[in-house]
């Protein structure tokens, strides 16, 4: 199924953003169309990071325009993004370490719901209920009852991606979901990405090109904040400038 | 017009001596993440040195605030040195232990200020030379309040000569920006730490045996500049000089001239700034954007 | 939770029939602790459950404290109404002080708490024309809830026991809530709660508020028993002693800041008693805890115990 040309998921037009005096993403602009599997590639300190904390509002763009399915929110706050959509996973763990799976899940699913106001009843059944299901989805449900502390790296990168699929996003943004996994460990995730219906767009940062040139459709790279080449992944694979970017000038 | 001159002169007076108080906490807030606030009670530990040097030695020639100051300064940051190495290296990282433990030892040097010296305040006295009034202009302004901002100007100007001009100002510099490249590029942090808390608590006493003449020594003297050295650094920006020197003679001026209008509402009147700057700019007015 | 009520019941049960065999002292002691653990149980609120700490929440206490005297003796209410405008106002400069200090993070917020309640304490201090400053206000009166009156000590101890009750058992209820998770879930990963959709500043508002609320509630008790109030109330003194009930217990838990303020309280009875040396003794214990048992004396003495047994062999 191709992704479906008319509807934008996600569009940057022209972001910028300095740090300082230095100019991390300069005049970024990249359209993911709904349903589409889009790879951000580039060499360290290439700014995609910058960029996702930009589209997730963890930081604000200097200029430039941000779009969800045709809405603004360049100037949302972060929080209200999860509620327009849009979910995220960390290139380092930032799970809940003394909680337990069941329970990282289960406040991920609570953030979108009106009960998370309630300040008399504790987590209501059916959201813990749907969080053994999620973890069920990611294949730990046996680890549920366990605290995150002291379940194995790749098990704890597994639940990162279950607490965000768990929001049913529209658009997902993993920011290197392979990051320090063994080989099994990456063809596990790498199903599990392959999985995820084409009802959730996603944008992937990564840097093992092999492994995530299987998952991408299309991909941009990104070389000293600004794209360089933006297109699908023969067109990027085939393109000079790539080469030039990966292997030096 | 006499009295906006006496009022403005002991609001610089004033603004002197905060910014040598929150000088140092400043300092040691941004190099080393400290909130010290065991700074009101080097002040305080600072004043009393100074009040019993003059008090005991007042009678030999070479005995004098200048030298009291000085050597009311050392014992400080000797005792600041001890504090810094024996306690607070142990819990480097653990920004909450480091704050209460500030906390309880300030507690203790309060109590133990108590004990030593009694409830009654010590007065000291002013410089000999500088009791009587300077006259400009047909105005007398107290002499040694302008010696006083004279002095803390000279103390701004060679703390940024510090920073600015020399290696271990840069070191300092460096660290306060980025620590762990600091670490990377091998400079000594734990020396470097140990340096500028005994400098910050070195100034702070100073400031104690400097503000003598004007405040005394007197239990609750810690209390009572603790929370102005808080608002200061609050308002200037915390790891900033050019914030705490700034911030420190607007302090001066709220409080003076807020406590001659309206003595009863003084601490109040401080309030406000505070709200206006944490309202428009959380970070301090020269404080450096953490987002 | 009905775990939690039936034993929380059941062991104030116990404390309520306690002081039928004990002198006034040890009543007097108990209404003391009592007080300090529904202000421990508050400060934890902020500290241990939310991660931000303050250094002025004894701002609240004081300040229920003074409004509830003012409006009683120069107002002329009486004491319900009272209590519920002292609440009130109380709430009222929580949600203020929380607009100012949750601007900032960290050790900063802590600054800038410490800043403001030493506002509140410099206003109790030196507008004497509506606070008798240092001399304090005294020859206050305790209210009769329902027409009984808690002037013995006995019946206030009374009174205090069901008030920490209460106060216990909608504190776990609140913090084992779904609000309640996610005020921990602030305190872990602050940046990931948003990026899921909590509005952590909200969050961190509310429970400012709420903690504040309670402290107030301590406040009103805290006057009711002296029948006196003084600027030492609104003190960084009085903030110290609450955040060292919280450490010294165990914070994060609901049962640590009880028997922390238990501890406090106990100590600081007997020093004064024995010497004048509160303050010192405080800073002491401060050292102590931090250096020695930074998660609180439960953990370290259990800690300890291991260390001893390992070293037997």
């Amino acid at each position: 199924m191709n992704p479906s040309d008319n509807v934008l998921a996600l569009e940057t037009v022209n972001l910028c953003k300095h740090f300082g005096g230095l100019p991390v993403t300069q005049d970024v602009s990249i359209k993911v169309r709904s349903g589409e599997r889009r790879l951000l590639l580039g060499p360290n300190g290439a700014g995609k990071t910058t960029l996702f904390n930009l589209i997730t509002g963890d930081r604000l763009a200097d200029s430039g325009q941000i779009k969800l399915f045709g809405e603004d929110i360049t100037k949302l706050a972060m929080h209200k993004r999860a509620h327009r959509g849009m979910s995220r996973t960390y290139q380092i763990i930032t799970l809940f370490p003394h909680d337990t799976l069941e329970r990282n899940v289960a406040l991920g699913l609570l953030a979108l719901r009106r009960s998370r106001w309630d300040i008399f009843l504790p987590m209501p059944q059916d959201i813990r209920d749907e969080a053994r299901r999620v973890l069920d989805l990611v294949g730990l449900e046996h680890l549920g009852d366990r605290p995150i502390s002291v379940i194995a790296y790749g098990e704890k990168r597994r639940v990162e991606i279950a607490m965000a699929l768990a929001q049913k996003p529209k658009v997902l943004l993993l920011d290197e979901p392979l990051a320090g996994l063994s080989s099994m460990e990456r063809a596990d995730i790498k199903a599990l990405i392959a999985s995820i219906p084409r009802a959730t767009s996603i944008v992937m940062i990564e840097h093992d090109m092999d492994t995530a040139l299987d998952i991408a459709e299309t991909i941009t790279l990104l070389h000293y904040g600004k794209v360089i080449v933006d297109g699908t992944r023969e067109e990027v694979v085939a393109d000079q400038r790539a080469r030039e970017v990966y292997l030096g000038h | 017009m006499q009295f906006w001159i006496i009022q403005s002169l002991n609001s610089l007076a004033l603004g002197a001596l905060l910014f040598l108080l929150a000088s140092g906490f400043s300092l040691i807030f941004g190099l080393m993440r400290i909130a010290n606030l065991t700074h009101g009670a080097f002040f305080m530990l600072g004043a009393y040195f100074g009040a019993t040097a003059l008090r005991s030695y007042g009678s030999y020639g070479w005995m004098n605030l200048w030298v009291a100051a000085v050597a009311g300064g050392l014992g400080v940051a000797v005792i600041g040195g001890i504090l810094e190495r024996l306690v607070l290296r142990r819990l480097s990282d653990k920004t909450l232990g480091q704050v209460l433990v500030t906390l309880g030892i300030s507690f203790v040097i309060s109590d133990a200020c108590l004990v030593i010296w009694g409830g009654d305040p010590i007065p000291v006295s002013t410089p000999a030379a500088l009791r009587a009034p300077t006259f400009l202009f047909g105005y007398a302004f107290p002499s040694y309040r302008l010696v006083l901002v004279a002095l803390a100007l000279l103390a701004a100007i060679a703390l940024y000569a510090l920073l600015e001009w020399t290696r271990i100002g840069a070191m300092i510099r460096a660290g306060v920006d980025d620590m762990q490249m600091a670490r990377a590029i091998g400079i000594r942090i734990s020396r470097l730490f140990t340096a500028v808390f005994c400098l910050g608590a070195g100034i702070a006493g100073m400031g104690g045996v400097l503000g003598g003449p004007i405040l005394s020594a007197y239990p609750g003297l810690d209390g009572d500049m603790l929370p102005l050295a808080l608002i200061v650094v609050i308002l200037g920006g915390v790891g900033s000089l050019i914030g705490a020197f700034v911030g420190a003679f607007v302090i001066g001026f709220i409080y003076t001239f807020g406590s001659a209008f309206f003595p009863d509402l003084a601490y109040v009147i401080l309030f406000l700034p505070m709200i206006i700057v944490i309202a428009f700019r959380p970070q301090g007015l020269f404080g450096r954007q953490t987002a | 939770m009905k775990r939690i009520v039936l034993l929380s019941l059941s062991i104030a049960l116990v404390f309520a029939v306690l002081p039928l065999f004990l002198g006034d002292f040890y009543i007097n002691l108990g209404s003391q602790i009592m007080i300090a653990a529904v202000f421990a149980l508050s400060f934890n609120l902020l500290v241990g459950y939310a991660g931000l700490t303050s250094l002025g929440h004894a701002a609240f206490l004081g300040l229920a404290a003074y409004l509830s005297a003012w409006l009683t003796t120069r107002a002329g209410l009486g004491h319900g109404s009272a209590a519920l405008l002292s609440i009130a106002g109380t709430i009222g400069v929580a949600g203020l002080f929380g607009l100012i200090a949750l601007r900032a993070s960290g050790l900063s917020f802590l600054m800038i708490t410490l800043a403001l309640s030493q506002v509140l304490w410099g206003l109790a201090y030196r507008w004497v024309a509506v606070t008798n400053g240092d001399n304090g206000m005294t020859r206050l009166t305790r209210p009769q809830p329902f027409g009984i009156s808690i002037d013995s000590a006995i019946s206030f101890y009374w009174f205090a026991l069901i008030v920490t009750l209460v106060a216990f058992l909608l504190i776990a209820i609140f913090v084992r809530s779904s609000f309640g998770n996610s005020v921990t879930g602030t305190r872990d990963q602050d940046r990931r709660m948003s990026a899921l959709g909590y509005d952590v500043w909200m969050i961190r508002w509310i429970t400012f508020i709420y903690a504040g609320f309670w402290a107030g509630i301590a406040g009103l008790l805290y006057v009711y028993y002296n029948k006196y109030i003084h600027p030492t109330s609104l003190s960084i003194t009085t903030s110290a002693e609450g955040i060292l009930g919280v450490i010294a217990g165990g914070s994060g838990t609901l049962v640590g800041p009880i028997v922390g303020a238990a501890l406090v309280t106990f100590l600081k009875n007997y020093v004064s008693s024995i010497l004048d040396r509160w303050n010192m003794l405080l800073g002491f214990v401060f050292l102590i805890i931090v250096l020695i048992m930074p998660d609180g004396i439960v953990p370290g003495v259990c800690k300890l115990w291991a260390l001893v047994q390992r070293g037997r062999k």
